[in-house]
């Protein structure tokens, strides 16, 4: 074997091993976190977690009952705001979308999904809580809803672009009316991607925790009504995790493994919709 | 002749660009058509201004007058969607809804609209799909994807979503361009029964296909209609040199 052949194999080999750890250290993180979390969370898990309500200081026991549905709600409510506007703005930009106005809520989408969502839940205070003169879960749902709006306006529209135009002409050939074919046969033909777009927003959404933080601000017991303070898991994980009992750090563990839980089931679950398109 | 559709001095614009310049047609009732030219000529431009599918296009400008038993469909009361129910139209690219069944795509002129008895479905589904000779080939399958069918099934399928919704004009945009011979056979064989319920006007860059099918022909170039006869005196005789060279192979 000639020195140059030792070489570029020495070289070739380097460079794969590099690149095969660059691939590694993308993966690496989520392992980590997910094995991490399955260690300490695990043990804390128990049938309570999911029916009890948090014990009193000193006490031990309790679970996260009131956070779980907390989070539901909330998150139920925000999609009841965010999903329409998102999607039937998509609508618009896909169908009427060529004029500056567009343009501008397009920017203005952009940018919104990338601010910062602690900034969001301080809009939502100061627009929602201070004139309600108090904390609720339903300045909680609206700031889930600005977060969510953005990101479920451009997906929709990326899928609606997708639909081939002759499918609209066929429908419009038929002597069915423009506003009937957008939304029977471009918005129905684009319904697997934009699952996909919804249920990615909602994993997005069921785990922000600074939005809440001064809006449905949390609660260590059950809130029936939607204009009170009411629990969320993200806060409880906060709230339990800066706290100095060890019981409740184990706590926020299990609330910490079942949301990883959820957000992995929502993403799997999104990837099925994304592909059984075609 | 009585005539079912006219066109008069049509002129149409995308733009800066003058497609389609002065012209004017007559197409008698129950006979079939054939518009002509080499590519680029305007003659899919002149079709799709008869059921107003321009009126998407922001840059497009019609002008001039088309008469559907004499009513101009381009008056400012006439709702483009009552237009396009009495004009059906079959595209060059079969394009089955490829979320719905095959059943389903025959009656989506119906379901769409959201106007249909349970009952009627039916009995239209099989008429329809009896009309485009489809339905022995699918009748066991009515509930399957259309996207399973074979081109030609899929551009006879889009032909019987058309026919159900009972239109009086059928517009045919290269219909055939996409299919094999056996297929673009039974389509022209449709084509000829269907006259016999409707007013055909087809697209075509097939001049066999041209001679074949129609009882009339009109040739279109650079926007222009530069003749238009009966097809037999078109292909056989024609009275203008370009048309001449055109059917002759000379250019196009």
């Amino acid at each position: 074997m000639s020195t140059y052949d030792f070489r570029r194999r020495l070289v070739n080999n380097l460079m794969t091993i590099l690149l095969v750890g660059a691939a590694l250290a993308v993966m690496a993180p989520l392992g980590i976190i997910f094995f991490h979390i399955l260690k300490m969370g695990a043990g804390s898990l128990s049938l309570d977690f999911f029916t009890q309500i948090p014990k009193p200081t000193g006490e031990s026991g309790g679970g996260m009952a009131n956070g779980l549905a907390g989070s539901a709600i909330m998150i139920a409510l925000a999609s009841c705001f965010g999903l329409p506007v998102g999607i039937l703005g998509a609508v618009y930009l896909n169908e009427f979308g060529n004029n500056r106005f567009a343009t501008a809520v397009r920017f203005s989408a952009d940018v919104l999904a990338g601010i910062p969502s602690i900034i969001t839940g301080m809009v939502a205070y100061t627009l929602l809580v201070v004139p309600m003169k108090g904390f609720s879960a339903l300045a909680g749902a609206v700031a889930l809803a600005l977060i969510m709006i953005p990101i479920v306006l451009r997906t929709t529209e990326e899928q609606l672009k997708m639909v081939p135009g002759t499918l609209r002409e066929a429908s419009l050939a038929l002597g069915v009316p423009f506003w009937r074919t957008s939304l029977k046969v471009t918005l129905v033909s684009a319904r697997a991607g934009i699952t996909t777009g919804i249920l990615l927003s909602i994993a997005r959404i069921s785990g922000e925790t600074a939005p809440l933080l001064f809006t449905a601000l949390g609660n260590q017991f059950w809130s029936k009504k939607l204009n009170e303070p009411m629990a969320a898991i993200p806060l409880q994980i906060f709230n339990f995790a800066i706290a100095p009992y060890d019981d409740w750090h184990r706590l926020a563990w299990a609330g910490a493994l079942v949301l990883v839980v959820i957000m992995f089931t929502l993403n799997l679950t999104a990837r099925y919709f994304g592909r059984s398109r075609q | 002749m009585n005539s079912k559709l006219k066109l008069e001095k049509l002129n149409i614009h995308f733009g800066a660009t003058h497609a389609v310049k002065d012209v004017s047609l007559e197409f008698p009732a129950n006979t079939v058509t054939a518009i002509i030219g080499p590519s680029g000529c305007g003659k899919s431009t002149v079709l799709r201004s008869i059921n107003r599918m321009h009126d998407l296009t922001p840059s497009a400008r019609v002008t001039g007058r088309i008469l559907l038993d004499e009513a101009d469909i381009y008056d400012r009361k006439v709702d483009p969607v009552a237009v396009r129910r009495r004009i059906g139209m079959v595209f060059q690219k079969a394009n089955p809804f490829p979320a719905m069944s095959i059943y389903d795509n025959v009656i989506s002129g119906y379901k769409l609209n959201g106007r249909v008895k349970k009952a009627e479905m039916d009995e239209i589904v099989e008429s329809s799909l009896r009309r485009v000779a489809l339905w022995d080939e699918v009748k066991e399958r009515l509930k399957s994807s259309a996207m399973a069918l074979s081109g030609g099934q899929q551009q006879r399928l889009c032909i019987a979503r058309t026919v159900a919704v009972q239109p009086e004009v059928i517009l045919m945009d290269e219909p055939c361009s996409a299919l094999d011979p056996i297929a673009t056979l039974k389509i022209e064989e449709l084509i000829a029964e269907l006259k016999e319920q409707y007013t055909v006007v087809i697209v075509t860059h097939n001049m066999q296909q041209a001679a074949r099918v129609s009882d009339c022909t009109a040739f279109l170039y650079l926007g222009e209609l530069i003749e238009f006869d009966v097809t037999k005196k078109i292909f056989t005789n024609p009275t203008k040199s370009q048309t001449e060279d055109y059917i002759t192979g000379r250019f196009g």
